[in-house]
């Protein structure tokens, strides 16, 4: 092939201008992708965009910030003087989601420590499969589990008349959180370098004191991030906790009282409500600040466990 | 010289009571639970029969099968994918092929940290101010299925990023030297070496989707209807919600119904996690890289 002789810029750059059929696929699969890459970052604005929307009139008009988080009466349906106090829901929340950690850290860590550090081959690989498994079960099925089979436990057991309260809820959500929190908790614990366990080894460390002053320490932030992240789960869950709770508004005084949560208030009443109603509005005004809540939980623990990362 | 000494045998000692001990720990995180099921399988089990799964609820939900809820959940995980996938696999793809390590990948990634941490709620709340009110969709497949996609979404993404990043980076390398663009690698070389993960992410995604309740309460799943979809813009039931509606809304339900409602649920979506996580382990041993 004889060589060609190129004469002037323009045919030089001709010749290399590789803009063919290709090239021009490659740049609208390139856009297409990244309309994919920031749909999470639209749906995001969106959620918070149209929930405050649909909210929004009971904002401006409504609301009033001391009531709203400060009285504890919620009485929404009632047609001469509503009454719009989520302090009782918050305690709601508050009581179950904090009964759920103090079941679900010790047991998920202490799981997360024994399947990472002690637990070899097999085992290891079906632990890991069981737990995972366990975070798979709905959430409607653990509030039917707290339902008919919590609830007459605890009256038994309790000699309680009612077996629908912060206990169950608590311990229910503590059962559903765990998985998670172990699965995350694990992997913080795996992403400490074995070269750490190895150098306490060899300065005569048994294997508890290398997980307690070395293992632990070292996957702290990591941890941290795995509690977080199960009061979020906790926090935001909704059906097993409208199940469990015994759905009444009340501040808890004991852990055998009936409660009822800022999430299950939302499922149980937007369906009676009319569109537009300032009930109907409330209800997407809790929205808000569930979603701000958990915003805040989620990109706190994002910090704290890329802090590790880096350092 | 290596004789083992009292502080040795003192150390081993405590070393097997601390194993004891955790091992306890894990054992009661598990064992409840599987009990739990087990009692489900018992008193579930008796009402379980080819009838219950085919036929519809009646006498007011207190007698007859459960098909209407298990054809809508079918239904609604079937639109609900039809979304998701495609966006979802786009995503990863855009995330691990093309994104720089800056902050736009980092609010990215945050996002779907959000969008996977949102209450299930708030997910509902906002079906119904985008899908179900401003575009108009009304209470709907298409309404609940666009919600439960969005929830669920973060699922698709890590799955597949995840296999995408498993496929080396000398595959790409490769490719590229030959003189391929960037979307011929991804599509002849890439792609096919992480299908089977991918896969593995959509399945787990059926399992997710099939057991939301909340998202689709308000969306376009309904109490009771007489009625089997015929389109995406029909109502449905859902055996999530029909679990939630027999064993707290419907008077006079017998007590093994629900149970056996229960069991149906729970099975469809561990079956289908068994399925995922045992095709993930054989994609493992597989693995010649």
């Amino acid at each position: 092939m004889p060589e060609q002789q190129l004469t002037n810029a323009d045919d030089l750059s001709a010749a290399f201008d590789r803009r063919n059929a290709d090239w021009y696929i490659d740049k609208l699969v390139q856009a297409l992708v990244f309309i994919g890459g920031i749909s999470a970052i639209i749906f995001v604005i969106g959620i918070f965009a149209f929930v405050t929307k649909e909210g929004f009139g009971f904002l401006l008009d409504r609301f009033d910030f001391q009531e709203f988080f400060t009285s504890p009466y919620w009485y929404p349906s009632d047609e001469d003087a509503p009454e719009y106090g989520i302090l009782a829901l918050i305690a709601g929340t508050a009581s179950v989601t904090g009964l759920a950690m103090i079941v679900a850290i010790p047991f998920s860590l202490g799981a997360a420590i024994y399947i990472a550090e002690f637990a070899t081959g097999k085992t290891r690989e079906a632990l890991k499969v069981l737990v995972e498994l366990l975070a798979a079960i709905p959430s409607v099925v653990w509030g039917f589990i707290g339902l008919t089979i919590m609830n007459p436990l605890i009256i038994d057991l309790f000699d309680v008349p009612v077996g629908l309260n912060v206990l169950n809820a608590g311990i229910i959500l503590g059962l559903m959180a765990a998985p998670i929190m172990t699965s995350i908790a694990e992997d913080a614990l795996k992403a400490v370098p074995d070269r750490y366990r190895e150098a306490a080894e060899a300065m005569g460390a048994t294997r508890w004191q290398v997980i307690f002053k070395v293992v632990l320490p070292a996957a702290k932030n990591g941890l941290l991030g795995a509690v977080l992240l199960g009061v979020g789960r906790g926090f935001g869950e909704t059906m097993a906790v409208l199940m469990a709770t015994g759905h009444s508004v009340n501040i808890p005084g004991s852990i055998f009282d009936s409660v009822r949560a800022l999430t299950a208030t939302i499922a149980a009443e937007l369906g009676e409500t009319a569109v537009g109603s300032d009930h109907y509005q409330v209800l997407f005004t809790i929205g808000i600040f569930l979603f701000l809540i958990t915003f805040i939980i989620n990109l706190t623990a994002d910090l704290i466990v890329r802090g590790v990362r880096k350092g | 010289m290596f004789e083992t000494s009292e502080l040795n045998i003192k150390n081993q000692r405590v070393q097997r009571l601390y194993k004891l001990l955790f091992l306890m720990m894990t054992m009661l995180l598990i064992l409840p639970v599987l009990l739990i099921l087990g009692t489900l399988v018992v008193k579930g089990g008796s009402v379980i029969s080819i009838d219950f799964l085919f036929t519809a609820p009646t006498d007011g939900m207190t007698a007859g099968g459960l098909f209407p809820a298990l054809f809508g959940t079918v239904w609604l995980v079937a639109v609900a994918l039809l979304i998701s996938v495609p966006l979802g696999i786009a995503a990863a793809i855009y995330l691990s092929e093309y994104a720089g390590e800056n902050w736009f990948t980092r609010i990215i990634n945050l996002a779907i940290i959000n969008l996977a941490g949102v209450p299930s709620i708030v997910h509902a709340l906002f079906g119904v101010g985008a899908f179900v009110l401003f575009f108009g969709f009304g209470t709907s497949i298409l309404a609940a299925s666009l919600t439960l996609a969005i929830m669920t979404l973060p699922v698709v993404i890590v799955a597949t990023r995840e296999s995408l990043a498993a496929v080396p980076h000398a595959f790409r390398e490769a490719c590229w030297n030959m003189g391929a663009t960037r979307w011929q690698t991804i599509r002849r070389v890439v792609l096919p070496n992480a299908v089977s993960g991918i896969l593995t992410g959509v399945i787990l995604e059926v399992s997710r989707t099939s057991g939301e309740t909340a998202p689709i309460m308000f969306t376009g799943a309904v109490f009771f209807t007489p009625f089997l979809p015929q389109g995406i813009f029909d109502q449905t039931m859902a055996m999530s919600l029909h679990l939630f509606v027999v064993s707290t809304q419907v008077p006079g339900v017998p007590e093994d119904l629900p149970y056996g409602v229960a069991l149906v649920l729970i099975a469809m979506v561990l079956l289908m996690n068994s399925i995922s996580i045992g095709f993930r382990t054989w994609l493992r041993g597989k693995k010649k890289w």
